[in-house]
């Protein structure tokens, strides 16, 4: 019987579920999302490209001429990559709507300005 | 009532219990299970190839990735096994904190098995308070580490972030609800009789048999058996808290789920005394990229039992061999004798009473590089090939 009246007290409360497009939850303040590189900070050691476990981050050329390619598909989102960054040049953005069904469109590139 | 012809049911491999493959062939005499006869290695991936592949940074994320629903007990594991080879010791306060997040892990998994096994003997409605309910812990988890499920807290030497105060407030009031909703599902899974008449006398794994077929976790404990790595081998900061090992001795399904509630409870307790004591200071040391020459072998308490990493280095950044044993692999022969002599119908609630995670488990598989050949052995053949030895 304890179960009767605890579905029947759920008739009157509101849904746990939010509907989703458009109600969101609010991100807590350390969320893990998509990384963004800084490129006025980033000095090109290539660190990050070598600590990335899935292989997500290509770096092209070297030092300060280096640019950045992020496969997002391939990123898990630890943020090894941003803890590692001797510069603190990649933060972990809010991002995290980014499921697509084209993989081509999945990748960020970062370039400096010249 | 014999039949006299037995037939053959294939269960599997489309999810029989959790929503992950691994196969079952029964034989049944009626409604009666005669004889099982598991066949696993659906899920292999090659992690433990893919180990060695990697650097010891980057295999902390293999590591969470073996399960996701015990992605902290393998980090665990691993970082500890790489700090005893490194020679280093987490600080005091990552110790805690790495027992905060376990125990919030036990939390989360427990209820999302509770969850399943409401499900599985066809009380949904169970099932879907249950999980309500669970999303008070992830929301917890992704406050602090940022994330639901992988919460990449562990790392070589420590954690990687902090339990500030403004989210301890916040944990201990998620705590009071959730201690409030198990304590109301503890009573509902006593009395009732939905659950009674599904979970009483059903799977029934003797003690002797648990001990004999080295059942481990909840299965065992279920079996009246006291067994549990945080009290025989402490890690972490689990020597300097004290708290109960969960036992019951029905044997059967009913005390596999109530030995799951309790632990929640415990759970809550460890937390809350965790936070009240947590001791100031720094939350990780550095570590260097190259791990001297060793082995070692490192046990940690997952949700689901005693799991097992073995890790062999040969002075470089990378690990020579890496092995798991995962507690799903532990209990599947207890499995086998849970679901003798059961009715068929009774099968999937037996199979998901000890909490199957086959993600973890399946890293079994031969590999000949001279003939270039590679195949699964079942475990009927290995029994074959080593029961008579």
């Amino acid at each position: 019987m304890a179960f009767v009246k605890e579905a029947l007290k759920q008739l009157f409360r509101r849904p746990a579920t939010l509907k989703y497009p458009y109600e969101k939850l609010t991100l807590p303040r350390d969320f893990r999302g998509r990384p963004i590189w800084d490129m006025e900070k980033c000095i090109g050691c290539g660190l990050c490209f070598d600590v990335c476990p899935s292989g997500a981050i290509k770096m092209i050329g070297k030092g300060l001429e280096a640019e950045i390619k992020h496969y997002v598909d391939r990123c898990m989102f630890c943020g090894q990559c941003a803890e590692t960054c001797p510069k603190n040049a990649i933060t972990m953005s809010e991002e995290y709507e980014l499921a697509g069904f084209d993989r081509s469109k999945m990748l960020y590139e970062y370039k400096r300005d010249t | 009532m014999s039949y006299g012809s037995i037939i053959k049911v294939p269960f599997g491999p489309q999810h029989p219990a959790l929503k992950e493959p691994g196969n079952f062939l029964f034989e049944v005499d009626g409604e009666i299970v005669v004889d099982v006869k598991p066949r696993i290695g659906y899920n292999h991936r090659g992690v433990e190839k893919a180990f060695e592949l990697r650097t010891y940074i980057q295999n902390i994320y293999l590591a969470e990735r073996i399960c996701g629903i015990c992605s902290d007990a393998h980090t665990t594991c691993y970082t500890q096994a790489i700090e005893e080879l490194l020679g280093v010791e987490a600080p005091p306060r990552a110790r805690y904190i790495r027992v905060i997040i376990a125990e919030l892990e036990r939390i989360h998994s427990h209820a999302l098995w509770v969850g399943i096994a409401a499900h599985e003997i066809g009380f949904d409605t169970l099932f879907m308070y249950v999980w309500r309910d669970r999303e008070t812990v992830l929301d917890m988890f992704e406050m602090i580490s940022g994330n639901r499920i992988h919460y990449a807290m562990n790392t070589i030497g420590g954690v990687r972030r902090d339990i500030h105060a403004d989210m301890v407030s916040k944990i201990k009031k998620g705590l009071d609800l959730l201690e409030k909703r198990l304590k109301y599902y503890l009573n509902v899974v006593q009395t009732e009789q939905t659950i009674l008449k599904r979970a009483v006398g059903v799977g029934i794994l003797k003690p002797k048999d648990a001990v004999d077929l080295c059942a481990v976790g909840p299965t065992l404990r279920a079996s009246g058996i006291k067994n549990d790595v945080r009290v025989d081998d402490p890690y972490a900061a689990y020597d300097e808290i004290a708290f109960n090992v969960i036992t019951h001795d029905g044997c059967d399904v009913l005390s596999r789920i109530l030995v799951r509630c309790e632990e929640m409870l415990e759970s809550i307790k460890i937390i809350r005394y965790g936070l009240d004591s947590m001791p100031e200071g720094i939350i990780r040391v550095q570590v260097p990229m190259k791990v001297p020459q060793g082995e070692v072998v490192s046990r940690v308490e997952a949700p689901r039992g005693e799991l097992i990493h073995y890790a062999k280095s040969n002075g470089t950044t990378k690990p020579e061999r890496y092995k798991v044993r995962s507690p799903t692999l532990g209990n599947i022969p207890a499995l086998c004798k849970m679901l003798l002599g059961g009715y068929v119908a009774d099968i999937p609630i037996v199979l998901a009473g000890i909490d199957p995670c086959f993600a973890c488990m399946d890293r079994m598989a031969f590999v000949d590089v001279k003939k270039n050949k590679e195949w699964v052995w079942t475990m009927q053949q290995l029994r074959r090939k080593y029961a008579k030895k």
